[in-house]
């Protein structure tokens, strides 16, 4: 099963022919995802690792039946990417690109409410389901196949993460990077809902960092409605206070805001949290015993 | 991006916001000629002196050197003279700067807006943020203005509004209607706040502001309704689409050592603790940062060298790094995907040789692509550097380093 993307998963890349888009597209492909070709407005009718290339993602759909796309845009032009793969119908877009203006996501978080296309990211390493497909950058070899599903807003503490489950005699179904913006399309909630209602896996890593109240919500949730074991981390116990949102942020936010009060409602709502890092491949397999 | 006052008010004029008027000046003389063309633009004797820098609390902070406000109301040209002297050059301490202050580069020179008049004058809060979790923008006001908004909302929650943006229709004309019946407004300054809401919304998205506030919003007693201060927040990602506003950056409000790692495109905050460290990713260098202070250690910086840890990005660490005398000890933590560890360890040797007299325990820690390669290379470098591969074996040496 696992979720979201599968052997049959048809990927196109945005931004195909740019320095990020051929170097992790080639990755992509190795790794055994079935690439089925890519967008590059005014490139359309040729080729790019032997893969068609089209001048929209409607064209894209129409010919190669494309259910998931990856953007590697730059900032300024990603919104619009975001929102023209899901024009095109696309069902599951995931976006790389870093450095994305809030307004733009703003608008297109709003255009996405009308449509059935499920964004990942902006700014995440993307979803991979072990041994089957991944679409993202993420270094392939470490998430072995196994039980255990990952969501997490930071790229290398992902890896981090499935390293540990690795080394501790479990694998991984599938990791879905969220993305660490403000604006995100698929908060930590939705990731875990879909995991838990994957019969694949049968315990979640839950990764969140200060900022927010995703973790909280997702924490909520999980009390509700767990039926499986979840391991919980958050980074940023030691950030100091009020490096990037001002007074006014801080209001809106809440309370929940810092590691300390997410951890709490964390530990409350029957997460299994860890204070280390160090320590999240150990205590997933402590919980999986019980 | 952080503005100065003087600075957020010049854009909002663009776009029709009627702020309180003024100068910035950076010398005593230039602060004579902004109140002699004030005093004859407005006709009052009175005008004040504001601090300009980045933080707030300017009106109760003081100058270190001279036991002076950072805000005062000054009464004819001599008190311009006295409090600019007083104010001009010296260390500005406030709540939010912390003990060390900052030094007051600019002073701005503005119209004294408390003029009588036929209507009661009434100072009120507004600002302009994102919602992150509703992800649409949103505007919060209260009648409790030219205070401290945080104790506001702890006090008297009931006394802050909220009115959300839809991002497809914009601020609505029935919406800013209902911001100036909640704040007790009818008549010419009903009208006035209504045009200043609707148009300070115009600027916050035309300007890609990350936060807008304008505390105190200031009802005259004329009905004008004005902007007395402003603090404004850029959005760093937007600005490659507003070339001009990128002019406006003042270094001098900023850490040099953060300016510098800007320089190398590293992510860097200093912090007061002892172990250094140099990590890949914001995520896991957020949590080397808690793992350090775990095994018995305090963070001395969070610096994330982002996708390409090479020699020069580590040579360029290492040198911001121990420019602190505090830091006992520096861990490197990598986790190897697309950057392979072998390659980061060669980096890692040749800057430790180029900088020659390292005396701290430096500690590496290199997971993925290539680990055990790596960890080979640093063990036979002949360097008075440990590797380790589990974050667990890297938590043990901070441990021991700092015990």
């Amino acid at each position: 099963m696992s979720v979201l993307v599968n052997k049959n998963s048809k990927v196109i890349v945005q931004g195909f022919t740019g320095t990020e888009g051929t170097f992790h597209a080639t990755q992509m492909i190795e790794y055994g995802t079935q690439v089925v070709g890519g967008v590059t407005p005014g490139k359309g009718g040729g080729t790019h690792l032997e893969k068609p290339i089209f001048n929209t993602v409607a064209d894209a759909v129409k010919q190669t039946g494309a259910d998931v796309s990856i953007i590697f845009v730059p900032p300024a032009f990603a919104a619009d990417a975001i929102m023209e793969a899901a024009e095109a119908g696309i069902g599951l877009v995931v976006c790389i690109t870093e450095g994305i203006p809030v307004q733009d996501m703003v608008k297109v978080k709003n255009y996405l409410a009308s449509t059935k296309t499920r964004l990942i990211g902006p700014n995440c390493p993307g979803v991979i389901t072990a041994d089957e497909c991944k679409v993202g950058i993420m270094p392939g070899f470490i998430f072995k196949k196994g039980n255990i599903g990952i969501v997490s807003k930071s790229g290398t503490l992902t890896y981090e993460a499935a390293d540990q489950i690795v080394k501790a005699g479990m694998g991984i179904t599938t990791a879905i990077g969220i993305g660490g913006d403000p604006i995100i399309g698929t908060p930590t909630r939705d990731a875990v809902e879909l995991l838990m209602n994957d019969p694949e896996t049968e315990g979640i890593v839950m990764i969140g960092e200060i900022g927010g109240g995703m973790e909280a919500e997702a924490a909520r949730w999980i009390k509700a409605n767990s039926k499986k074991p979840v391991v919980g981390f958050i980074a940023g116990q030691t950030a100091p206070p009020g490096r990037r949102m001002g007074h006014a942020g801080a209001i809106v936010g809440g309370s929940d805001d810092t590691a300390a009060a997410k951890m709490k409602i964390m530990r409350e709502c029957g997460i299994h949290v860890v204070d280390s890092p160090a320590d999240i491949g150990k205590k997933m397999a402590e919980a999986m015993k019980k | 991006m952080n503005l100065h006052e003087y600075q957020a008010k010049e854009l909002l004029k663009k776009y029709n916001v009627p702020v309180q008027e003024g100068f910035a000046c950076s010398t005593i003389h230039e602060a004579e000629e902004a109140y002699r063309q004030i005093k004859n633009q407005f006709g009052s004797s009175f005008a004040v002196v504001k601090a300009q820098i980045h933080a707030g609390g300017r009106g109760k902070g003081t100058i270190k050197e001279t036991g002076i406000n950072g805000v005062k109301v000054a009464k004819n040209l001599e008190e311009v003279i006295d409090f600019s002297k007083k104010i001009l050059g010296g260390t500005l301490v406030t709540i939010q700067t912390g003990p060390a202050g900052k030094v007051v580069n600019k002073v701005l020179i503005t119209q004294d807006m408390y003029y009588d008049g036929p209507s009661p004058r009434k100072e009120f809060y507004l600002s302009i943020l994102l919602d992150r979790s509703k992800g649409q923008n949103v505007i919060m006001y209260s009648t409790e203005g030219g205070m401290n908004i945080e104790d506001v909302a702890h006090d008297t929650p009931e006394k802050i509004f909220k009115e959300w943006v839809s991002p497809s229709g914009g601020l609505l004309p029935f919406q800013a209607r209902k911001i100036a019946f909640n704040l007790g407004l009818s008549g010419e300054a009903f009208k006035n706040l209504v045009k200043f809401v609707t148009n300070l919304y115009n600027a916050y998205v035309g300007l890609d502001c990350a936060m807008l506030e304008i505390n105190p919003l200031f009802k005259a007693a004329d009905d004008k309704i004005i902007a007395v201060d402003c603090k404004m927040n850029l959005d760093d990602n937007a600005l490659t689409r507003h070339a001009d506003l990128s002019s406006l950056r003042d270094i001098s409000e900023e850490d040099p050592t953060e300016v510098e790692a800007g320089k190398y495109n590293l992510n860097f905050v200093k912090l007061d603790g002892n172990v250094g460290c140099m990590v890949n990713g914001a995520g896991l260098a957020m949590a080397t940062m808690d793992m350090i202070k775990l095994s018995g250690g305090e963070p001395a910086n969070f610096l994330d060298v982002g996708g390409t840890a090479n020699a020069q990005t580590v040579e360029a660490g290492f040198k911001i790094i121990m420019k602190d005398p505090n830091v006992k000890a520096i861990l490197i933590n990598i986790f190897g995907g697309i950057v392979r560890c072998d390659r980061v360890a060669a980096g890692v040797i040749e800057a430790y040789k180029n900088l020659g007299n390292i005396n701290i325990p430096i500690i590496v820690r290199l997971q993925g692509t290539n680990a055990a390669e790596a960890k080979k290379l640093i063990d036979e470098s002949g360097l008075k550097v440990q590797s380790a591969i589990l974050l667990s074996e890297a938590a043990d040496l901070v441990k021991k380093a700092v015990a």
